[in-house]
């Protein structure tokens, strides 16, 4: 990524000018672009390309000694999206793998409507605007629509951006290189061939590599409906290559928004207001360490020349705060959830079959009530942001999950144009959600320009854990109904904050065939800020499900995993089990003395069940030896890479069941750093066995279907282990913890 | 003040005030990035180097206390220009990291576990490296280290 700002900008600038033109030369390369929908480009809005602006989906850039760079709409958190994406364009465009690159994307117009990922699916809590609509093409579009208000990540990038995008833009590319060289040899297009970069023409003994056709290729328009490859004839794609960011990131050379470093720029740490609402109404400096301080209201940042001096500096100023509600706790948050869970005037009811209501008024009904705590995101990297404000315009360097917001929540605080807002992104040291919010960017800002110097703000771990945007506390009440072994009835009712997931998703459903179902939540307006987190309401509603349906079965005499599976008519949810049910070993433990529970849980298009195997050490120590998951998200594009999305969101999940809650105090965030608010590490970490099933299906999303179904599979082992049922996370609250 | 020491094989002196604690010093003062910032307590382990061949976490180690110590950080495991230490090898090998920013620190932790114990088993891995991953990298990085053991015994 070291070279991304200048090359990258060059290759917008030409996109810019070239309405249309589907490529260019660029220093020394060509860019083959591909329009989605060139008829419909004149539609203006927020966010959207403009006036003569070329809505593109995907670049590749080709140089004239046959290197190929992949320029990747979607942010590096992790998932390793760029070389998944890029399997997915070489495998179209027959190129040589060796040969292949990548490149971030730059945060501009050109690149918005290219990845509907970021500039819409990403938003936060954005709804696909209207005027979008006709410019998508009509699959995409299909897809997209369900898919408003997610996160970016594997959930998105390889399902719309890689299916509908990068194997179009690869194959049109290829389609573009073999016109050229038909038109070079005099031959019918038909009688070119592709493969690993080279373009042959078999009857005269010809051949030629794809990089000395790539100026003549350039001057075709590329086709939009390009014939696609059959998965059987994958080459590229379902393989482990290499993750193409992983070198930089062994040697300590990958740069992440952290690291940054600006000429002459000065450092800055921040005290942000401890309630929520409060402002600072005077700032003094008792040892005057601070070179400058800079008052933004809800926040106070200390400007000197090197974090460490700036920190200790913003740890002695004597603030004075006002207003925002210092009485909140968590046990008056706790009333105020239980309130709107009663609270039924604003009710909407998400899902109905049957009459749930009438069948459940049965004195045989099973009536529980589940509760999960606020979650912070904690990434590693801790936010950060580096500004530059100089003669009205603004550079930002950041590793962000939306580049684009970024930009124009800047643009917005500064009031600046967009087009003097340049974003440049970094590597991002875990996103998770968190990196899909601006207020960090906008804080470096607002500070670059104050002081008229660039600036690098970093939060401490402190400030990181006390101002986040959580994953929502939900108390939910759970009723069933079992009657000659089935499940006849089932209600759910839940307190509900927006945590940017659209209701298309359907997190709340309850995925079993029950013939009368009622789903209803209560929304209300969470009195802290809260935001997605890995897997958004799929977390809270795969909790309460898959506990829910587990205390059924035993109700009903039932084995957990056959009483699911009775209940299940979809195919793929089957397969699913039933392959668990070998692969786990089900019933039959592979640690001695071990207890097992199972989860399944259907997100973003992927399935994914999961057994834990645990023992119980003493009263009270779990220990999680095993967990297995098996998960169909359709078709793989890199085995290895699915298979650290799922060991991550196990780890990332279990941190949660076993550790995770924010709790408050006199209105302030009590956690305060890693000791409490602790992480799983190698000790408490199990082992893990990954299956995929090839079902054939288009790509699932794999950034975050991993993560629902463990909390339960673990609470449900415990209850096999001890008969104590877990209604309430984390663990602690029922007083376990782990080893 | 000034502190003198051996940064990554070459000697070094850096002017910084004395309780500035080594990470800053390396990231800020001599621009090495590699070695991250985390926590700022030494609870995560991103901001591991080696002082005098010991893992050590340096959020929390004032740059005075190193004055004439042996200082390795990520930037100065690499044997020879272009060339990975069996650790890094075995990183890329078992496809390690996933967003990158804990690797560092858990490369360095795992480089001095192996100078003091070259054939560790999976308990002296999970009481040697305690540093944190977000992204759940554990398991790999238990496969690695065994893996880069190997190597570095049959080297």
């Amino acid at each position: 990524m070291s070279n991304e700002t200048k090359s990258s900008s060059n290759i917008a600038t030409i996109a810019r000018r070239t309405f249309l033109v589907s490529a260019g030369v660029v220093g020394g390369g060509v860019a083959l672009g591909l329009a989605l929908s060139p008829n419909r480009l004149k539609i203006y809005g927020n966010n959207v390309a403009s006036g003569d602006e070329v809505i593109l989906n995907t670049w590749v850039k080709l140089t004239p000694d046959n290197q190929l760079t992949v320029i990747v709409p979607h942010s590096e958190m992790g998932q390793g999206v760029g070389t998944g994406l890029a399997q997915m364009l070489a495998e179209e465009m027959e190129a040589d793998w060796d040969t292949v690159s990548i490149e971030q994307a730059p945060a501009n117009n050109d690149y918005i409507n290219s990845d509907l990922g970021r500039g819409y699916i990403v938003g936060e809590g954005a709804k696909i605007p209207s005027f979008v609509y006709p410019m998508l093409d009509f699959t995409f579009l299909q897809i997209a629509k369900g898919l408003v208000g997610q996160l970016t990540g594997g959930s998105t990038a390889i399902r719309l951006t890689g299916y509908h995008g990068m194997r179009r833009a690869g194959a049109a590319a290829r389609e573009m290189l073999m016109r050229a060289a038909a038109k070079e040899w005099g031959v019918p297009m038909n009688s070119v061939r592709a493969e690993a970069s080279t373009l042959y023409h078999d009857a005269s003994n010809r051949s030629a590599s794809f990089g000395s056709f790539a100026v003549a290729a350039a001057k075709f328009t590329p086709n939009l409906k390009p014939a696609l490859k059959s998965p059987g004839d994958y080459k590229i794609v379902g393989t482990a290559k290499p993750r193409l960011d992983l070198p930089e990131k062994v040697t300590g050379e990958a740069q992440f928004g952290m690291d940054v470093i600006v000429p002459g720029m000065k450092y800055a740490a921040i005290a942000q207001a401890p309630v929520y609402g409060a402002q600072a109404v005077s700032v003094n400096d008792p040892d005057g360490a601070a070179e400058q301080i800079v008052n933004l209201g809800d926040a106070v940042v200390v400007v000197a020349d090197s974090y460490w001096t700036a920190s200790n500096a913003v740890r002695q100023l004597d603030i004075t705060w006002e207003g925002g509600d210092a009485g909140m706790t968590s046990e008056n948050l706790r009333t105020l959830h239980n309130e709107h869970l009663q609270e039924t005037r604003h009710e909407e009811v998400m899902d109905k079959e049957g009459d749930a209501s009438n069948a459940l008024q049965s004195s045989a009904a099973v009536s529980v009530e589940y509760a999960v705590p606020y979650l912070a995101h904690a990434t590693m990297e801790p936010m950060n942001c580096t500004a530059s404000v100089q003669d009205r315009k603004c550079e930002l360097w950041v590793g962000h999950q939306n580049p684009i917001t970024a930009r124009d929540d800047t643009a917005k605080a500064l009031g600046l144009k967009k087009s003097n807002v340049t974003v440049h992104n970094a590597y991002l040291g875990g996103g998770f959600g968190r990196r899909a919010r601006t207020d960090n960017v906008v804080q470096a800002a607002r500070v670059a320009a104050e002081i008229g110097a660039p600036v690098k703000l970093v939060w401490s771990r402190e400030q990181d854990m006390a101002n986040d945007f959580y994953r929502p506390a939900i108390v939910s009440r759970m009723r069933g109904l079992v009657e000659d072994g089935k499940v006849s009835a089932m209600s759910h009712s839940y307190i509900y904050s927006d945590a940017g997931m659209p209701d298309s998703e359907r997190p709340f459903a309850f995925q079993y065939d029950v013939p009368n179902k009622r789903i209803a939540r209560h929304p209300y307006t969470s009195p802290i800020p809260v935001g997605s987190w890995r897997s958004v309401d799929f977390t809270q509603m795969g909790f309460f499900n898959e506990s829910f349906i587990d205390e059924l079965a035993h109700k009903a005499g039932a084995d957990p995993l056959e009483f699911r599976l009775a209940h299940k008519s979809d195919v793929r949810h089957r397969a699913v089990l039933e392959r668990l049910r070998n692969e786990a070993n089900w019933g039959n433990p592979q640690t001695p003395g071990a207890s097992q529970g199972v989860a399944i849980v259907d997100s973003f298009e992927t399935i994914v069940g999961q057994v834990a195997e645990v023992t119980v050490e003493g009263d009270d120590r779990i220990r999680l030896h095993r967990l297995t998951s098996v998960v169909d998200c359709g078709q793989v594009i890199n085995p290895n890479a699915a298979e650290a999305q799922i060991h991550s969101s196990v780890i990332f999940a279990l941190s949660a069941v076993f550790f995770g809650e924010i709790t408050l105090e006199n209105g302030e965030v009590v956690q305060q750093n890693f000791p409490d608010y602790d992480m799983v590490r190698l000790r408490n970490s199990p082992l893990q066995d990954v299956h995929f099933i090839n079902s054939g299906h288009a790509p699932g999303g794999l950034g975050e279907p991993g993560t629902p179904p463990v909390a339960p599979a673990l609470t449900n082992a415990i209850f096999a282990a001890t008969g104590t049922r877990i209604r309430e996370l984390p663990l602690a609250r029922a007083g376990f913890r782990s080893v | 003040m000034t502190i003198s020491f051996t940064l990554n094989g070459e000697a070094t002196s850096v002017d910084a005030p004395p309780d500035m604690p080594l990470l800053w010093v390396l990231r800020e003062k001599l621009e090495l990035t590699g070695t991250k910032f985390g926590c700022g307590i030494a609870a995560c382990g991103a901001c591991t180097v080696h002082i005098n061949g010991v893992a050590t976490r340096t959020c929390v180690m004032p740059v005075a206390a190193i004055e004439g110590a042996d200082v390795k950080t990520i930037e100065g495991v690499s044997p020879a220009p272009g060339e990975m230490s069996a650790v890094q090898s075995a990183w890329l090998e078992h496809q390690v990291p996933q967003c990158g920013y804990c690797q560092s620190g858990m490369i360095m932790a795992a480089e001095a576990l192996l100078d003091e114990n070259p054939d560790p088993s999976d308990d002296d891995i999970d009481n040697a490296i305690t540093n944190i991953c977000r992204c759940g990298t554990y398991e790999r990085v238990r496969t690695a280290i065994h893996a880069a053991a190997r190597a570095r015994r049959e080297a």
